[in-house]
């Protein structure tokens, strides 16, 4: 029988109240007394040297109160990479500076080199617009191709960065020589080369912030779209601005989305923050959907070759890829971790591949800065493989769920460790593929074909079997890696006096239901109902210190944080129980909200122990302190490992190119599971991002380094009418062996096993309906591009 | 500045705007009704849909100036007579249909535009007509299906599983 609460039960969401009512307080909501507004002044082109920003014209416009440029920023630090990778040879890799705002010189259409604050937002757009009339700026080479970008040693985005390389990094490295003599003696060897297209992650709540500064105090409070309030707070503590940590608040309140995009610090938050020092008055900032597209991080955006080294029977035996990865023009925070640690090591898929090697160059381009949206790198890395296997079993003539089968790591084999540095603790790669292909009824397929060909279309089917590695990440082996922060996660759980509880959690939640999911956790073990349970997030002066929401990892560290607090909770629990029971401490049970005396009647419940923790008359004050309150902080001991089968269907329509999605299914293994209804509910947001990433989204800049696709009249978001209904199931569970929950996250599964999917179906369509020379089209699979494969026979 | 006023949420309203001032900026800056959300400036993600005079508009594509005199319906106008969510909110809630809840008011006010004219609407024509509302968290899996409930059709059936 279904729960209807606690661990296991699709407990409706707390949060869709406020939500559903015009209640939410997202950033861009609030309102404060004495507000000022900033407007930001843009490079209109790629890449150009500031020659002069004259301000003395729009400093008398009306409203207009203070202007900055780069030069108020040039002493003050950089965004840093959260990162450092080395190259093959041992280098660290080219770091430049991220200023607040450019100096020197403009490197993507969206840099922003000035801001102006004025009483009202339109005065200060109107202000804006005379500093750009009154900026020259000198045109230089756009750098747009990541090819010609590293041949071009003259033409840099950085002046001190020559063949505008990032890094060129080898993983790994001991394994390059093992892979290339088992690719040069492979009896078959398929190569691929495709390009994983770039995508705008696209929160539809476009970012906003609001600085404050107090005077009297010399406080500040920053106000902000972030996943990660901790984290913007130490990166503009330590980096960007030099106010001491105890003295600036950050807060996230509701965020209206973030796919990996608020993840980031951006210089506006600094700006925000510097402005309200100097007017000692809020300054506010919310981007228009242009300037979003213009400067919001990009996801994506990776040129590959894969080769995939078989017998004839499609046994693997050796993997190599070569990956040029686009980092844009300036290093975001988690843009270097994410086409290496987060890409490489996921190379060999759930599958027992002997020996992997990947290559990749990770290349400045005048284009806004690249890094992690949903999934990244775990998407390429999937998308490279899956695709790769689909073609070699196309060469071979071999069925694609044999071959995925065969080479599967089987349940015997866990712990397993790749040859890409990940070990895998737990899964079940064949349960999930059966599961798929029950749901799908692969054996109805045949028919299927026939009824859409009645219609004119081409029916194919897709499959992708694919692990990812989420809950990053234990700190240490993070560290070891390049990481230049901890990523465990915190908790509070404090128990009030009349027993109900708030639980402040360093996850943060911007649509994922934490609200809802934490309490049904801590329900489940304090054994209180849901609705005394209150979960505070997204602010730094009530929270003791948090990583954010990222790499699905909100349950797995955030969740095991505050299992591990209501642990000490229950333990102090237990000896104010045993003092007032007159009972051994080794004696007390804690069960069902119920202190008890084991094998007798004798009980306090919960709610008693914490009145008599507040009120302690009776209660052992030699040894222990009053109150009932608890913090840990939670450091995973591996990655979680959350894997699944995914079967797309697609129809394609012969006469346009038209692909439509028919049927998308998705077996995943997520461990066990707290909320089933959030979870599904994930996934469908996933698959639906994936979809868009196989059809619609793409994002094209020119040769001339303009973005072409900056608006949501040129840039295809998937809409309700190009997707159908997905069919997911989560029955095959291998719970995490190393977190207490036995949970390994959900929320980026959906969109790194749908890409591949989507385009091996429609591969497949095509050869049914005998295209069978169309051996790949590149994502975004448009009718435009389906059209001329079919035709370039 | 011109003196606009409006009937919003059945309550006379009034407020200074200039004559660029959207209706969706005057109902959010002016009136404080920050429910409605802008997604967008090119009036295509539908996170600002509010009721017009009985009609879905995109409040950003509207002067407030053009809507003097009108009567406006936001989200925070939807919910019963007392304050418990109406039909189309609680389907929402029941179905999952939202999770950041950005673009949510938008979806509710064109959902409930959609009911009004089409009562029983098939799983396409659900989709055909909020194409207007982009939603970049559900896969509009759990919106379709509260569309669906709301109508009082069986969405679990509908949406096969
Ligand atoms: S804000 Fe009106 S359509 Fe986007
Ligand atoms: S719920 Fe987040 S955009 Fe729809």
């Amino acid at each position: 029988m279904p729960k209807d609460g606690g661990i296991g039960a699709s407990s409706k969401r707390r949060e869709d109240i406020r939500f559903l009512t015009g209640r939410g307080n997202y950033t861009d909501d609030l309102s404060l007394h004495g507000q000022t507004y900033a407007v930001f002044c843009r490079s209109t082109v790629a890449h150009g040297r500031i020659v002069s920003i004259d301000t003395k014209a729009t400093a008398d416009m009306p409203g207009v109160l203070a202007i900055f440029t780069g030069e108020d920023f040039k002493d003050v630090g950089g965004n840093p990479a959260g990162w450092l990778i080395n190259s093959r040879d041992g280098t660290p890799m080219r770091e430049p500076k991220r200023p607040v705002l450019a100096h020197g010189k403009v490197r993507h259409v969206g840099d922003a080199y000035a801001a102006v604050i004025a009483e009202t937002y339109a005065q200060a757009k109107d202000a804006a617009e005379q500093v750009a009339a009154d900026t020259e700026i000198e045109e230089l080479s756009p750098i747009v191709d990541m090819a010609k970008a590293v041949a071009n040693a003259d033409n840099r985005v950085h002046d001190e960065i020559p063949d505008n390389l990032c890094f060129d990094w080898g993983w790994i490295e001991d394994n390059r020589a093992a892979v290339d003599a088992a690719i040069k003696a492979a009896p078959h060897v398929t190569t691929l080369e495709l390009i994983n297209n770039r995508l705008v992650p696209n929160a539809m709540e476009p970012r906003a912030s609001i600085g404050e500064y107090f005077p009297g105090t010399g406080d500040y409070k920053l106000t902000t779209t972030s996943q990660n309030p901790h984290l913007t707070r130490l990166l503009v503590s330590a980096f960007v601005m030099g106010i001491p940590e105890n003295k600036l608040t950050v807060v996230a309140p509701d965020v209206g989305g973030g796919f990996g995009s608020k993840i980031y610090h951006y210089g506006e938050e600094a700006l925000v923050l510097a402005a309200a020092r100097k007017l000692a008055r809020p300054v506010r900032w919310t981007a228009e959907r242009s300037e979003s597209f213009l400067s919001d991080a990009h996801g994506r955006d990776h040129v590959t070759k894969i080769e995939l080294a078989t017998d004839l029977e499609g046994n693997f035996l050796a993997i190599r890829t070569e990956t040029l990865a686009n980092v844009g023009a300036y290093l975001s925070n988690f843009s270097t971790a994410t086409p290496t640690f987060l890409h490489g090591t996921l190379m060999a898929g759930p599958y027992k591949v002997p020996s992997v090697y990947v290559n990749v160059k990770a290349v400045f381009t005048n284009t806004a800065p690249v890094d992690a949206y949903r999934g990244a790198g775990r998407p390429e890395a999937t998308y490279s493989l899956e695709r790769v296997i689909d073609k070699m079993c196309r060469e071979l003539n071999l069925n694609p769920f044999d071959v995925r089968r065969k080479n599967f790591i089987t349940p015997d084999m866990f712990p397993y460790a790749t040859p890409v540095g990940l070990n895998y603790d737990t899964g079940n790669h064949g349960a999930t593929l059966d599961k798929a292909m029950q749901m799908a009824n692969v054996a109805g397929f045949e028919a299927r074909v026939a009824d859409s060909a009645k219609r004119g279309k081409l029916r194919g089917m897709g499959l992708s079997t694919w692990v990812e590695a989420c809950g990053l990440a234990p700190s240490h082996l993070a560290g070891v890696l390049g990481s230049r922060v901890g990523l465990y996660e915190a908790a509070t759980v404090r128990v009030n006096a009349t027993g109900n509880i708030s639980v402040m959690t360093g996850a943060h939640s911007h649509g994922q239901g934490h609200e809802t999911v934490f309490a049904q956790l801590v329900s489940e073990r304090l054994g209180i109902p849901e609705s005394s349970i209150e979960i505070v997030h997204g602010d730094t002066s009530k929270i003791p210190f948090g990583m954010g929401s990222y790499g699905s990892r909100s349950l797995s560290v955030g969740g095991s944080a505050i299992d591990r607090a209501v642990d000490k909770i229950v333990a102090k629990g237990k000896k104010i129980a045993a003092h007032m029971l007159e009972a051994a401490e080794d004696d007390i049970v804690f069960a069902n909200g119920n202190f008890t005396v084991a094998g007798t009647d004798k009980a306090k419940s919960f709610g008693e122990i914490a009145f008599s923790a507040y009120v302690p008359h009776n209660y052992p004050l030699e040894t222990l302190e009053p109150g009932l309150e608890e913090t840990a902080f939670y450091d995973p001991g591996n990655f979680t490992y959350p894997a699944g089968a995914y079967l797309c269907e697609v129809e394609v329509d012969a006469d346009t190119g038209r692909v439509e999605v028919a049927e998308f299914i998705c077996a995943d293994d997520f461990g066990n599971v707290v909320n089933p209804m959030i979870v599904e509910g994930q996934v469908h947001g996933g698959v639906g991002q994936g979809i868009g990433q196989a059809l619609c989204e793409n994002t094209t800049y020119d040769e001339n380094g303009q973005l072409v696709s900056a608006s949501y009249m040129d840039y295809a978001m998937p809409r309700a009418d190009d997707v159908p209904f997905y069919n997911v199931d989560h029955s095959c569970q291998t719970p995490c062996t190393h977190n207490p929950l036995g949970v390994k996250g959900c929320g980026e599964a959906g969109a790194i096993g749908s890409p591949p999917a989507v385009v091996n179906a429609v591969i497949d369509a095509l050869h049914r309906g005998g295209y069978s020379h169309v051996k790949h089209i590149d994502m975004p699979v448009t009718p435009s591009r389906v059209w001329a494969a079919m035709q370039a026979k | 500045m011109t003196k606009v006023t409006l009937t919003v949420n059945g309550k006379s309203m009034s407020g200074e705007a200039e004559g660029r001032t959207l209706l969706a900026s005057f109902l959010r800056d002016t009136l404080g009704l920050t429910g409605t959300h802008i997604g967008c400036d090119t009036s295509q993600c539908g996170a600002c849909v509010v009721h017009l005079d009985g009609k879905a508009v995109k409040s950003c594509t509207l002067l407030a100036m053009d809507a003097d005199g009108g009567n406006v319906t936001t989200i925070e106008g939807m919910a019963n007579a007392d304050g418990s969510l109406n039909t189309i909110q609680q389907a929402f809630q029941d179905h999952h249909g939202l999770q950041c809840g950005f673009c949510t008011p938008g979806m509710v006010m064109s959902a409930s535009a959609l009911l009004a004219e089409n009562p029983k609407p098939t799983e396409s024509e659900i989709r055909h007509y909020l194409e207007g509302n982009i939603c970049r968290c559900t896969g509009y899996h759990n919106i379709v299906k509260a569309v669906l409930a709301a109508s009082g059709q069986d969405a679990n059936v509908m949406a096969a599983e």
